[in-house]
């Protein structure tokens, strides 16, 4: 191809993919599913909410990306505490094979479970909803950070390690300079991965607990029948989901060393 | 009392059943100031002997001693240059020997440790590249900054490992050249660990050749009686450069060779035209 047909198909190829959903989403609001507003309808009554997106008409009726906002904040939040426990811990985990034997097992079995099952347990810790939706979404998005920081530890090179010690390295020197530098490509895969798992977390959370933000905007606007918002709910959660995505990967590339 | 002394050293690995020896009692002794070139096989557990001197690893029988105390784990006594240069990635060439020098002379001023470690740059020629990071050098230029490194600890005794052996023949030749007049200049005492011979007659005052594994042990020493400086050119048809090389080739292809190598010597094979 040449440069600018590329370019073009940058840009045309993904439109095409595009066009498909689109066309599969029309063709059903037409056909089989009478409840499912067409793209154009959608359109139309989402349009205030997309044209003025951070308006505030009152509690329940704001704009998509005020509401995505507070998603935002508390995604943030809950993020940075499983980014602080999550990552001494793959440290230890890494640095220590009796640790590793001892934890490694409970956090199997803690991994999988879901969002939905922890947030009522946050609420019978916390009493509160805001606590326990950060709860559960530190302890959901962690395991990425955990898992990867502790894998990343493991596979230092033994030069690296025998340069510390011909060097006679003081233990806190060994940390900053050899183990955290030789360990970050792969915190930050987990810290990507982490965020999305976060992401994706806010939207339960904040059905469940009816928080303001996103999520509860889609829940409060499904109760009212106005299933235009729910699509435009799913879109911006999407959009923002790639948006911090692409954000991460670029962090993360930046610090591949050779 | 030589200043480093190994005796009857041995080494395995692997768990008792499947246990394999390394090496067999090793005893060596070397003089303070004296360059000393290890030759031997691939995979005789060449790595292994300068690891143990290192303080790397401990051997399982026998025992080291450097300058009269037994070597207990690693110290800045003893600077390593390893087979992959060991660099860490993240910092500049700067940085790596800076490393070092922070660590080993903790209690100089700033400014003293930033002169030491620019004077150890410049000494392998690398100034123009102090804030370089390793992916960006040749490896020739990062063995330099191995070298700089070990010896900006300025330690007793310099330990080699194969520095050389990944290099082209060109950057090899500059980089020997370099290493022998670091040595005239510092007369440390250096453990050159190579497979090839004639590196070990250019650099060293004595050859002692490493026989092939599994056991492998140290064979008879090979004193180099060539005055220095040593030039690499008139080397090549000096007589006596050809007899040590004799010497040192004909242990480790007869008595220090592999086993089922010494059976097949009575088919020689037909002579070659020697190339220049």
């Amino acid at each position: 191809m040449k440069p600018l047909g590329r370019k073009l198909g940058l840009v045309l190829l993904p439109l095409v993919g595009a066009s498909c959903v689109l066309f599969a989403w029309m063709v059903s609001s037409r056909t089989w599913s009478k409840n499912l507003p067409s793209p154009g309808k959608t359109w139309e009554v989402s349009k205030p909410y997309v044209v003025e997106p951070l308006a505030k008409r009152g509690e329940l009726d704001q704009g998509i990306l005020r509401f995505a906002w507070y998603s935002l904040v508390l995604v943030a939040k809950g993020y940075s505490i499983a980014l602080l426990v999550g990552t001494p811990l793959g440290f230890v985990l890494g640095l220590s094979p009796l640790f590793t034997r001892c934890f490694d097992p409970i956090i199997q079995v803690l991994r999988p479970v879901s969002p939905l099952a922890w947030l009522p347990l946050g609420l019978v810790l916390f009493e509160n909803s805001k606590p326990a939706a950060l709860f559960t979404i530190a302890l959901c998005a962690m395991w990425p950070t955990v898992l990867n920081t502790a894998m990343g530890v493991r596979a230092i090179p033994q030069d690296y390690l025998n340069v510390a010690r011909v060097l006679n390295l003081s233990g806190r020197k060994r940390l900053f300079k050899i183990l955290i530098p030789a360990t970050l490509p792969y915190m930050f895969t987990g810290f990507r991965l982490s965020l999305g798992i976060a992401w994706l977390v806010i939207v339960a959370v904040e059905m469940l607990t009816g928080t303001p933000g996103i999520g509860g905007f889609l829940w409060q606007e499904y109760n009212s029948l106005i299933y235009e918002h729910i699509i435009l709910c799913i879109l911006t959660i999407g959009v923002i989901g790639f948006a911090l995505d692409l954000l991460m990967g670029a962090v993360e590339r930046r610090f591949k060393v050779a | 009392m030589a200043f480093l002394e190994l005796s009857g050293v041995s080494k395995g690995f692997g768990t008792a059943g499947a246990r394999s020896e390394v090496l067999r009692d090793i005893t060596l002794s070397i003089d303070k100031g004296e360059f000393v070139a290890i030759v031997g096989y691939s995979g005789a557990g060449k790595t292994t002997l300068i690891s143990m001197i290192a303080g790397l690893i401990e051997p399982d029988a026998g025992t080291i001693t450097l300058d009269g105390r037994p070597v207990a784990g690693p110290g800045p006594d003893r600077g390593v240059v390893f087979q992959n240069y060991s660099l860490l990635p993240w910092l500049t060439v700067y940085e790596n020997v800076y490393l070092a020098v922070d660590q080993v002379f903790a209690d100089w001023t700033k400014e003293r440790k930033r002169l030491h470690t620019e004077r150890s740059v410049a000494m392998v020629n690398l100034g123009a590249a102090r804030d370089k990071r390793p992916g960006q050098l040749s490896g020739g230029m990062r063995q330099r900054v191995a070298v700089a490194r070990a010896l900006a600890m300025d330690p007793q005794v310099l330990l080699l490992d194969e520095p050389l052996s990944a290099l082209d023949a060109l950057t090899r030749a500059t980089l020997q050249d370099e290493i022998e007049r670091i040595w005239e200049r510092d007369q440390k005492t250096v453990v050159l660990i190579t497979n090839d011979v004639d590196e070990g007659i250019l650099l060293a005052d004595r050859i002692v050749p490493l026989s092939a594994g599994p056991g492998a042990t140290l064979g008879p020493a090979v004193a180099v009686d060539l005055p220095r400086p040593r030039d690499r050119k008139a080397l090549n048809h000096d007589p006596r450069f050809k007899r040590l090389r004799g010497q040192v080739i004909a242990y480790l292809l007869g008595p220090g060779g592999r086993p089922k190598l010494r059976g097949v010597e009575k088919t020689p094979l037909p002579a070659l035209p020697v190339s220049a």
